[in-house]
C-alpha cells in the first residue's frame, strides 16, 4: 500500500526521531511513541531505520512493535474508542454498554469501520474506577457511561 | 484579592465533565466582571461529588458539588463567592463524614493545593522532608524509613528500608530510582490520584530515595492510559528543575538528582518490576527470573530502587515527621496509612486514606454505603484483578497485609471493587483468566498456557459439559499457576478463580436453575 516515495519520506522522518531521542538511556520506546504519534501508526518502513539506528535486528524492533497494545501496526479510524472493560466497569454493566455500542457500530473489539471513521478498542482500566462505566474517545476520558451516552457517542463518531 | 474558585482537573472529574464546568465558569466569571481566579486543583476523592467545586471565603473553603455547567449562573447568582446557600452547596469540605473519617498523610495536599504551585507545596509542608535528608547521612535515611515500618504499596509489601539498604550497599557506577507508576489494576487510581493532584510529592520522594542510596538518576514509568498524570508529571519536573530541587544541586546541597518520565505501552505486565525494567530499557516486557534483584542488577544492569508510586509518595512525611510518627498508625506489621481505593459498584466512590486495620465491611457498607444500584453486595473483589473476591463472611476482616493472606487473598494496591448480587461469579473466574492470557508475557508455560486452558474450562462448567471434573481440573490448574508461574500475573490469577469457586460455589453449578444469573452469562 505505501508507494515508494511515501516510504522514502517515513524513512527520513523517523531517521530525525532517532536521532533526537538516540541519547536517552533505553530509547526504543520514546522513539516508537514519536513515530506512532508522527504518522498514527507504526509503519513497517520505519522498522529498518530505527534498527539501525540503535544497532538492533529489524527482528527486535518488530518484536518490540508487537508486544504492546498501544503501538499500531496500520493507521487506526479517524475516531478511536477505548472502552474500559475491566472489573470496575463490569460491575457497573460496562459489559453490556460495550457489547450495545460494538452492535451501534457494526464491529468487534479491535475493529475499523470501512468508511475509516471510528475503531474500537477494549482497554484494561483508565483509573477511572469510581466513576465507572469508562471510555476514552480520541484521547477524552468520559465516566458514568450509560445506555443514551453510547448511543449518542456511536452516532457522533459515524456523523 | 481574588477570591479562588477550585474546580478539580483530575481526570475523575474531567470524565464527569470538570473541564466543560471550568469553561463555563471562567466565562461567567469574566462576563460579570467579578474577582476570582480558577485554579484547577486535584480531586479530594469523594467521586461521587465530583465535579466538587470549592470556593476559598474568608471563613474557610466551602464545597458544591456535583456541578455541572448548567449550574454555574444559579450558583453565581447565589453567591457563590461568598460560599452562598445553594442546593448544592456541602459546606465544609473536611467535615463531610467520608473526608473527616480519614487519616491524610500521603494524600494530605490532593484536592487542596495547586498541583503545579511550589509555593502551594511549600505552604502546606512539601519539601519538609527532603529539607531534612539533605542534611542527613544516607544511612540515617534509609534507617529512618526501615523503622517507620513503611512497605511496598504496590501490593508486594516489601520494607521499603529494606529495598534500599541493599542499594545502598550495591556497587555501581550509577544507581537508579525508578517509580513504578504502571498502575494497571482495575479499581485502583491513588498513583494516578496523586500524580495528577500532587506530582511534587513523587518527585520529593524519589530524590530523598536517590539520596539514601546515592542514586543521581531516576525514572517514571508511567502508563499510557494515564495522560492527565504524564502531563501533570513531566511539567512538575520542568518546574521542580527550574527551582533547584532536581539538578546537580539539590536544594543548594551537594547532592544532585535528575530524572525523567517514561510512557508505558500498554502493557499490565510492565507493572511487574523485572517486565518493567526491559520495557524502560526498550524490549519487550517479559519478566525476568530473579536473582539477581534489581536492587543489584537493575536498570541497564545496576543497582535500581523499583518502589511504586505510593511507596516514594509516602516517605517525605516520614522524613518530616519521623519514623515514631509514621508507625504509630497501624496494627500487626501493617504499619502507616494506605490509601484504600472504593470503586466499582458503591454509592460512595473514591480515595480513602486510613490507617491500617479498618474491616472490610465497614469500608463497604459504612463508608461507601454500599451499591450503587441499592442491591445487596455480593462480593468485593480486593487488590486488582489478581485480587481475591471477598463475600461478606469474611467482611470483618481486617486492612491489613498479613490478615488478608491469612484469609488466602492479597490487599495489593488496595483497590476495592464491589460487586452486586447480580454478579456471576462464574463469569468473573473466567474473566481472570481470559485476562491473564490477554497480558502474560509468555515466558513462563503455566502463565501463558494455563490462563487459556482456564477459560476453556470455565466454559465447559458453562455449558454443563461434565462440570464437576472440570472443577477438579480449573482446581489443579490454578494450583500449577500458583506454583510454576514466574511472577504474580500467573501466580496470582488464581486468587480471583479460587474465591470465587470458594465462597460461591452456587455459580460453579452445571444445573442452570441453580445458578441464578447464570444464564445471563450462557446468552
Amino acid at each position: 500500500m505505501e508507494s515508494r516515495s511515501m516510504d522514502a519520506e517515513i524513512a527520513l522522518k523517523t531517521e530525525a526521531i532517532v536521532g533526537r531521542l538516540k541519547p536517552l538511556e533505553g530509547p526504543l520506546l520514546p522513539i516508537l511513541h514519536d513515530v506512532q504519534k508522527e504518522f498514527g501508526y507504526v509503519p513497517k518502513a520505519a522498522l529498518p531505520v530505527i534498527a539501525n539506528g540503535l544497532n538492533l535486528s529489524r527482528a527486535e524492533v518488530h518484536g518490540v512493535v508487537s508486544f504492546y497494545h498501544d503501538y499500531r501496526e496500520e493507521p487506526a479510524g479517524r475516531h478511536v474508542i477505548k472502552m474500559c472493560r475491566a472489573e470496575a466497569c463490569q460491575s457497573m454493566g460496562g459489559d453490556e454498554l460495550g457489547e450495545r455500542l460494538l452492535d451501534l457500530l457494526g464491529l468487534d473489539w479491535h475493529g475499523t469501520s470501512d468508511d475509516g471513521a471510528v475503531t474500537i478498542e477494549p482497554v484494561y482500566c483508565l483509573g477511572l474506577c469510581a466513576c465507572a462505566p469508562a471510555a476514552m474517545v480520541d484521547g477524552q476520558v468520559i465516566g458514568r457511561l450509560d445506555d443514551r451516552m453510547v448511543t449518542e457517542l456511536a452516532r457522533a463518531v459515524k456523523a | 484579592m481574588s477570591v479562588k474558585i477550585y474546580v478539580p482537573g483530575d481526570s475523575g472529574a474531567v470524565a464527569v465533565g470538570a473541564d466543560r464546568l471550568a469553561l463555563a465558569m471562567e466565562k461567567a466569571v469574566r462576563a460579570q466582571g467579578l474577582g476570582a481566579k480558577i485554579v484547577r486543583n486535584g480531586s479530594r476523592g469523594l467521586y461521587w461529588l465530583e465535579p466538587m467545586i470549592e470556593v476559598e471565603t474568608e471563613a474557610g473553603r466551602v464545597a458544591y458539588g456535583p456541578v455541572r455547567a448548567a449550574d454555574v449562573d444559579g450558583l453565581l447568582a447565589a453567591g457563590l463567592l461568598e460560599g452562598g446557600d445553594h442546593p448544592l452547596r456541602l459546606g465544609d469540605p473536611e467535615e463531610l463524614p467520608f473526608l473527616r473519617r480519614q487519616t491524610r498523610l500521603t494524600f494530605a495536599r490532593c484536592g487542596v493545593t495547586d498541583p503545579l504551585s511550589l509555593e502551594d507545596y511549600r505552604r502546606h509542608g512539601g519539601l519538609a522532608g527532603l529539607t531534612n535528608a539533605v542534611a542527613m547521612e544516607p544511612r540515617a535515611i534509609v534507617a529512618q524509613v526501615t523503622e517507620s515500618g513503611l512497605r511496598g504499596r504496590g501490593g508486594a509489601g516489601f520494607p521499603t528500608g529494606i529495598k534500599w539498604n541493599t542499594v545502598l550497599e550495591a556497587e555501581g557506577p550509577q544507581k537508579y530510582i525508578v517509580c513504578n507508576a504502571d498502575e494497571g489494576d482495575s479499581g485502583s487510581f491513588a498513583d494516578r490520584m496523586i500524580m495528577e493532584g500532587d506530582p511534587f510529592v513523587v518527585i520529593e520522594g524519589m530524590i530523598i530515595a536517590g539520596i539514601a542510596t546515592g542514586a543521581t538518576k531516576g525514572y517514571v514509568y508511567l502508563r499510557s492510559e494515564y495522560p492527565h498524570a504524564i502531563l501533570a508529571m513531566n511539567r512538575a519536573v520542568v518546574i521542580a528543575r527550574e527551582a533547584g530541587i532536581l539538578g546537580t544541586s539539590v536544594l543548594g546541597s551537594d547532592h544532585a538528582f535528575d530524572m525523567e518520565i517514561r510512557v508505558g505501552a500498554g502493557a499490565y505486565v510492565c507493572g511487574e518490576e523485572t517486565a518493567l525494567l526491559e520495557s524502560l530499557e526498550g524490549r519487550r516486557g517479559i519478566v525476568r527470573a530473579k536473582p539477581p534483584l534489581p536492587a543489584h542488577k537493575g536498570f541497564l544492569g545496576r543497582p535500581t530502587v523499583i518502589n511504586n508510586v505510593i511507596s516514594l509518595a509516602s516517605v517525605p512525611i516520614i522524613l518530616d515527621k519521623g519514623a515514631e510518627y509514621y508507625r504509630e498508625f497501624g496494627m500487626g506489621r501493617s504499619r502507616g496509612t494506605i490509601p484504600i481505593q472504593i470503586a466499582g459498584n458503591v454509592k460512595h466512590g473514591g480515595l480513602f486514606e486510613a490507617a491500617f486495620g479498618m474491616a472490610l465491611g465497614e469500608l463497604v457498607d459504612d463508608i461507601a454505603g454500599g451499591t450503587a444500584s441499592g442491591r445487596p453486595v455480593k462480593a468485593v473483589q480486593v487488590g486488582g484483578p489478581l485480587g481475591a473476591y471477598f463475600p461478606r463472611a469474611l467482611f470483618d476482616t481486617p486492612f491489613d497485609y498479613e490478615a488478608f493472606a491469612g484469609k488466602d487473598g492479597l490487599i495489593g494496591h488496595a483497590g476495592l471493587v464491589v460487586f452486586d448480587d447480580s454478579a456471576d461469579m462464574l463469569k468473573q473466574a473466567r474473566f481472570a483468566f481470559e485476562f491473564c492470557a490477554v497480558e502474560s508475557c509468555g515466558k513462563c508455560t503455566p502463565c501463558r498456557i494455563g490462563s487459556t486452558r482456564g477459560v476453556e474450562v470455565t466454559d465447559k462448567i458453562r455449558d454443563g459439559i461434565e462440570p464437576e471434573s472440570q472443577i477438579k481440573l480449573m482446581t489443579d490448574l490454578c494450583n500449577t499457576m500458583k506454583f510454576g508461574s514466574l511472577c504474580a500475573l500467573g501466580g496470582f490469577t488464581p486468587y480471583p478463580v479460587m474465591s470465587a469457586l470458594t465462597h460461591f460455589p452456587e455459580d460453579f453449578r452445571p444445573d442452570p436453575s441453580m445458578r441464578g444469573s447464570m444464564t445471563q452469562a450462557a446468552e
